[in-house]
């Protein structure tokens, strides 16, 4: 019992935390952001998988550590734009335009990246961004080194999921943005142009997941590899859920993931009889154990999935 | 009439044509609307009214025609400049978010999109003044979802409202209202006209055009057909305007009962834990109709999903053409000939998505006629659905094309065809008429009194008096998930009937005898 506390009790836990989180907060947001204005982006790992690539292959090229993180979004917005193209101005399955898009994004990954890249040994790598001590916070004790020693990106995507819960809430884009989501034809009828507003919203929402891939190239890790998204983006399309469609939940759930799994990796060490795949599994399982008991609350956005087409109720 | 109009009128309608494919749904109609005025648009299902209200306000955009307001023509095709020119629509189905506050629903749209702060504050005392002055009481910060339809509505009326509507477009506003909400409605729309807003409001009911509208406009086959001051007609005249001939609905002759085909004693059917129908007893025969009455929501639902083979009994028995059962099996049912004409047409009726002739066979797919072997034999199907179509004057419609096309009426005719084309032994009928116009329903009510006199027992749910009387031989009233007694047709009078859908029998000892002796 008193390891299941000590490793509760280290510093090293909680920045592990954070820094796990990260990507899945990115992720989850731009998949929330999406799915609000009633448009579902099972894109969501092909566009991590790129925006890990090409972020990486920029810093690579001589690009700074920012320009690599723009770049990526860029590409997510891109991809955004094929996605929103044919989900809502052609109306077509959302389902099978994100796997499409998931599938094309993962595998043009990797073969800009093997044309970019000769095959090496070791692979190549770049400097990411450093951690920040927060000045004045960093000092405190545990809670200094726990949560003030991040990575710029974690920081960010912490703001991003205030400021976006801000927009979603508080602000008329916000309203627009959920009344697109929840019914496209009020939406229309009072004004709004809910063809724009899911443009935007899954354009925007995909630049959020590929900066989540960005991450783990330039912050996590310091190279690539075509399967480091490893199944994050579907975990993110869970939290959504998890999250009730609400930003600050996602924020949480995010938290929690990444929580279970911090703890797996140093369990792993103090319990070294049980088989190491039992860990794994942990964080699925109690996610899943999570979604069911919030998930059942959950209101979905009424029109999500439903293509909108206008003059036809 | 246009001399009388020397003021410019609010609203003015003028030779709006619209064409979809083949069809034309408006021909060159013109209306003029003046200020403070209430104004019925009266036409029957498919007269096109929803369209010219559409174009209207800009959903649709006209092959031919202008829209002016005050003078001013509206640009074609653009919702916005229709509500920035004060026009404010109601839809049929409420164009609302369930998931949103009243005030989201009412705010959205109604601020500049970049604004980095909504103005909640002052939207919500703006709405509270609205709701004050014309008296629709609601609380802004109550979730949508959880209103009732009534109130749903007074928030898709104070919608346009606040987006300071002076003309105001209600679709088929009391579709989904009680009685008493109507009621409660049109003196809030009288209201509203009193303080000097113009109002049109689309029905085919004639009842609620006549006590409410000053002046009536009725569309026929997308025209105008007539137009009349309210004080200057009567239902009579425009039921025969409305629907191009005389109405009458069909009267019922004497029934001659033959052999009970089913019986129930001492029922009793519970979902979710309630007893939904408690220990009923009814009891229908060949060529003769039993009516149930009474207000929706007392059990009605239950009885037409055991009937239909959709529910089990917990307790009681039920004799089938004689034989006990302890519950009815769909596809049983289906073998044995039983109709059934679902509450609900476009959930349990229809598959709105598939073609014609494909509804009109799903019930008997695996039968011989129309499968072999596992393979649908479509030439049968399909001439199949066409003799439906040619036989009950289902229009607007191929066998090829999708159900979900078909208007209300026309999908009933369908599902009422499927189902008495085989001559069934027992028809199951539940608000078989709901939502139908004038047209349909004396279409609907011959079939069920021709199915009887060729012998069919019928069961009809309903809670339209007058169709219970018009179409049942005996009446029995359900209230509070239990039965009263059967009274003969010609014992029933709407004010006893009132009085047993009110469960005044349900106090004493049920179901027995002369409970509601006090009531004749």
């Amino acid at each position: 019992m008193s390891a299941f506390l000590d490793i509760i009790a280290s510093a090293g836990l909680w920045a592990a935390v954070l820094r796990i989180a990260t990507p899945l907060i990115f992720g989850t947001l731009g998949a929330l952001l999406s799915e609000r204005s009633g448009v579902l982006n099972l894109g969501i790992e092909g566009i991590m998988t790129f925006g890990a690539m090409i972020g990486w292959l920029a810093v690579f090229n001589g690009a700074d550590l920012w320009t690599g993180m723009l770049v990526a979004a860029l590409s997510g917005a891109l991809f955004g734009l094929v996605h929103a193209a044919m989900t809502v101005s052609l109306g077509l399955s959302q389902h099978v335009t994100g796997l499409g898009i998931t599938l094309f994004a993962s595998s043009l990954s990797y073969y800009i990246f093997r044309l970019a890249v000769p095959l090496a040994s070791t692979p190549p790598t770049v400097t990411p961004f450093q951690p920040i001590s927060v000045p004045g916070l960093s000092d405190l004790p545990f809670i200094g080194p726990a949560l003030f020693t991040q990575t710029l990106p974690t920081y960010l995507s912490i703001v991003i999921a205030l400021l976006l819960a801000y927009i979603v809430y508080r602000t008329p884009l916000g309203l627009a943005l959920r009344m697109s989501g929840e019914n496209p034809h009020a939406a229309e009828a009072q004004g709004v142009d809910p063809i724009k507003v899911r443009y935007g919203a899954i354009m925007a929402g995909s630049a959020l997941m590929a900066m989540g891939g960005a991450f783990l190239t330039l912050s996590a890790f310091n190279s690539f590899f075509p399967t480091m998204v490893q199944g994050r983006g579907w975990i993110c399309i869970a939290l959504v859920v998890f999250a009730s469609w609400r930003p600050g939940r996602a924020l949480f759930g995010a938290l929690l993931f990444a929580f279970f799994d911090a703890f797996q990796l140093r369990l792993q060490t103090v319990l070294g009889n049980v088989p190491y795949q039992i860990f794994l599994m942990m964080p699925y399982i109690l996610s899943i154990a999570a979604l069911a008991v919030m998930a059942r609350r959950a209101r979905v956005p009424q029109a999500l999935m439903q293509p909108y087409r206008r003059g036809e109720r | 009439m246009t001399n009388e109009t020397r003021v410019i009128p609010v609203l003015e309608l003028s030779h709006i044509s619209k064409r979809f494919g083949p069809i034309v749904a408006n021909d060159d109609i013109s209306i003029s609307l003046r200020r403070g005025e209430l104004l019925a648009l009266l036409g029957e299902n498919g007269a096109g009214k929803t369209t010219l209200m559409s174009i209207l306000f800009g959903h649709y955009t006209p092959d031919e025609g202008t829209v002016r307001v005050d003078g001013v023509e509206l640009p074609q095709g653009r919702p916005r400049a229709a509500i920035q020119a004060g026009v404010g629509m109601v839809h049929q189905h409420f164009s609302l978010a369930p998931n949103l506050t009243v005030l989201e629903n009412v705010m959205t749209g109604t601020e500049p999109l970049w604004s980095l702060r909504s103005g909640t504050a002052a939207a919500r005392r703006k709405l509270l003044a609205i709701a004050e002055r014309f008296g629709l009481a609601v609380d802004p910060d109550a979730r949508l979802g959880d209103l009732s339809v009534g109130e749903q509505q007074r928030v898709e009326i104070l919608k346009a409202l606040y987006n300071d509507a002076r003309i105001l477009i209600l679709d088929e506003p009391t579709a989904v209202l009680t009685n008493i909400e109507a009621e409660r409605l049109f003196s809030t729309l009288r209201e509203m006209a009193r303080q000097g807003l113009s109002l049109i409001f689309i029905s085919h009911k004639l009842d609620e055009v006549m006590a409410a509208a000053d002046r009536i406009v009725v569309l026929r086959g997308g025209e105008v057909a007539a137009e009349r001051k309210a004080s200057e007609t009567n239902k009579a005249e425009l039921a025969e305007l409305m629907v191009g001939h005389r109405v009458t609905r069909p009267k019922r002759e004497a029934a001659t009962p033959g052999e009970i085909v089913f019986e129930a004693s001492r029922l009793t059917v519970s979902s979710g834990g309630i007893e939904r129908l408690k220990e009923i007893d009814f009891f229908l025969r060949e060529g003769e109709t039993l009516g149930i009455i009474g207000v929706s929501g007392n059990g009605q639902a239950s009885l037409s999903q055991l009937m239909s083979g959709l529910a089990k009994p917990a307790a009681g028995e039920m004799r089938l053409f004689g034989e006990p059962v302890t519950a009815l099996d769909v596809h049983d049912l289906v073998e044995a000939g039983i109709g059934r004409i679902p509450e609900d047409r476009h959930k349990q009726g229809a598959i709105g998505e598939m073609a014609i002739w494909e509804n009109a066979v799903l019930e008997r797919i695996r039968q011989p006629l129309f499968s072999r072997r596992g393979i649908v034999n479509r030439a049968a199907g399909q001439a199949f659905a066409a003799t439906i179509i040619e036989e009950f004057d289902v229009r607007g419609g191929t066998p090829a094309s999708r159900t979900r096309l078909l208007s209300g009426g026309n999908m009933q005719k369908l599902i009422l065809g499927r189902n008495l084309y085989r001559r069934p032994r027992i028809l199951i009928a539940s608000q078989p008429t709901r939502g139908l116009d004038e047209g349909a329903v004396a279409a609907v009510h011959a079939r069920i009194l021709e199915a009887r006199k060729q012998g069919t027992a019928v069961l009809l749910i309903s809670e339209d008096l007058d169709e219970v009387i018009g179409l049942a031989d005996r009446i029995q009233a359900i209230a509070k998930g239990r039965l009263s007694a059967p009274i003969a047709a010609e014992h029933a009078d709407p004010r006893r009937l009132g009085l047993m859908m009110s469960g005044d029998w349900t106090s004493g000892d049920g179901v027995s005898g002369e409970g509601n002796s006090h009531a004749s």
